[in-house]
């Protein structure tokens, strides 16, 4: 029997490797017998799909409420424009109040202010959860919808599938803005992938002041390990960070990537690599 | 009447600001005594939303036009929804700009000449 594990892999750039590395990992994690669950977090450009090529068998709309204004209701009092925060609602006087739909946040600050009931709530799409199965790991990503930018909410309502009995891999979106604190809130260990290069290394070292301000215990990983300098090597020395995966730069891990492949079931030189990552993790989680 | 002006500076020889909701300043002036009233613009900041609440602001300030650069789509509305009326491509120094909108020279704008976003200086 498991204990729910929840392991985000994250990273401050894009482009480093978070999906190779979170698939990877979590393939390998079944493998051992562990029951695991992957959620694709980055739900506004998705890709863990490509590699772990999930049977989808269940799709789910999220929506959001968004407040709709009854005019003959209101008495022009003004509470809703002053909360909001978004601009989503304004007050322009008297009974004159104008909606953003794209903006609302769904704080459902206009609507509990109203002393009239004057604003109700309307559902409007936000994007859509896929479940399903790709061998033994059980699959879920989110995809928002073309237009709109409300991934915290979709990513929220992604992280409910969290199975409290498995090993849960979240694969995190790059930076470290609102879609990436969301993703990491609550989780139990964080990745934190990089490269060794300038940008791979100013964009760690956000990385590291977010999950420092969350709290969160972390590790780090470096993907084309030889490709650059030495300089993130030494700032995690320097910050005692500790490292716990060096993949190499390897043009075969290029070339599986580039198509779909996953590196733990072709390259098997490199599948180790990963069987000691997942233990590695999971015996930091038992201390 | 009153109007408002996107400026880049406090006074009436500065720049007409090419950006609506993310212009340095707007100038509140009173097109018959031409008194004037500059305050600074706090949406020069917002992640998003500048045009909504710097419109918001113009409304409370009792203008009944704007003249400006560019206007984006979410401002555009919302000056629309306060009944004011809007003028875009308006340049030089705040001072023409209010000389020109009183002898006429300048044509209103039926809607927004660019996106959402615009003044965010990417």
């Amino acid at each position: 029997m498991n204990d729910g594990l929840v392991i985000a892999v994250a990273s401050g750039k894009g482009g480093t490797g978070k999906t190779t590395i979170a698939t990877n990992l979590a393939l390998c994690l079944s493998d051992s017998g562990r029951s695991v669950r992957y959620l694709d977090c980055d739900v506004e450009e998705p890709n863990g799909h490509i590699f772990l090529k999930p049977q989808i068998n269940e799709k789910i709309i999220v929506t959001a409420p968004v407040p709709q204004v009854d005019k003959n209701k209101c008495i022009g009092c003004g509470k809703c424009g002053k909360v909001c925060q978004y601009g989503a609602i304004v007050h322009l006087g008297d009974t004159n109040v104008l909606t953003f739909e794209q903006l609302c946040h769904s704080c459902a600050g206009c609507w509990l202010l109203c002393p009239v009931e004057a604003i109700s709530q309307k559902q409007i799409e936000v994007g859509e959860i896929e479940m399903g199965q790709s061998q033994k790991v059980r699959f879920d990503h989110g995809r928002l919808k073309i237009g709109n930018v409300r991934s915290p909410y979709l990513i929220k309502q992604l992280k409910k599938n969290i199975d409290k009995n498995a090993v849960n891999i979240l694969d995190v979106p790059p930076g470290t803005s609102c879609p990436v604190v969301e993703s990491l809130k609550g989780c139990d260990f964080v990745l934190l992938v990089s490269e060794p290069t300038p940008f791979g290394l100013n964009d760690l070292k956000l990385a590291v002041d977010l999950v420092r301000q969350m709290s969160l215990p972390f590790a780090v990983a470096i993907n084309r390990n030889g490709c650059g300098d030495e300089q993130l090597e030494e700032y995690c020395i320097n910050e005692s960070i500790n490292i716990i995966m060096k993949l190499p730069h390897d043009r075969k891990i290029a070339e599986a990537y580039s198509s779909g492949q996953m590196i733990v079931e072709t390259l098997s030189e490199y599948k180790k690599e990963f069987e000691s990552l997942s233990e590695n993790i999971l015996q930091r989680l038992k201390s | 009447m009153k109007i408002a002006v996107t400026s880049t500076g406090q006074t009436l020889d500065s720049q007409v600001d090419p950006r609506f909701g993310r212009a340095a300043y707007f100038i509140i002036i009173d097109t018959e005594t031409m008194q004037f009233e500059a305050f600074v613009n706090d949406n020069v900041q917002a992640g998003g939303g500048a045009g909504i609440s710097s419109a918001q602001n113009i409304a409370q300030a009792g203008a009944s036009a704007v003249l400006t650069g560019n206007c984006g789509p979410n401002a555009e509305r919302t000056l629309a929804a306060a009944n004011i009326k809007l003028y875009i491509g308006v340049s030089g120094t705040a001072q023409q700009a209010v000389e020109d909108f009183k002898q006429g020279k300048l044509t209103q704008t039926a809607g927004p000449n660019v996106q959402s976003h615009f003044g965010t200086g990417s």
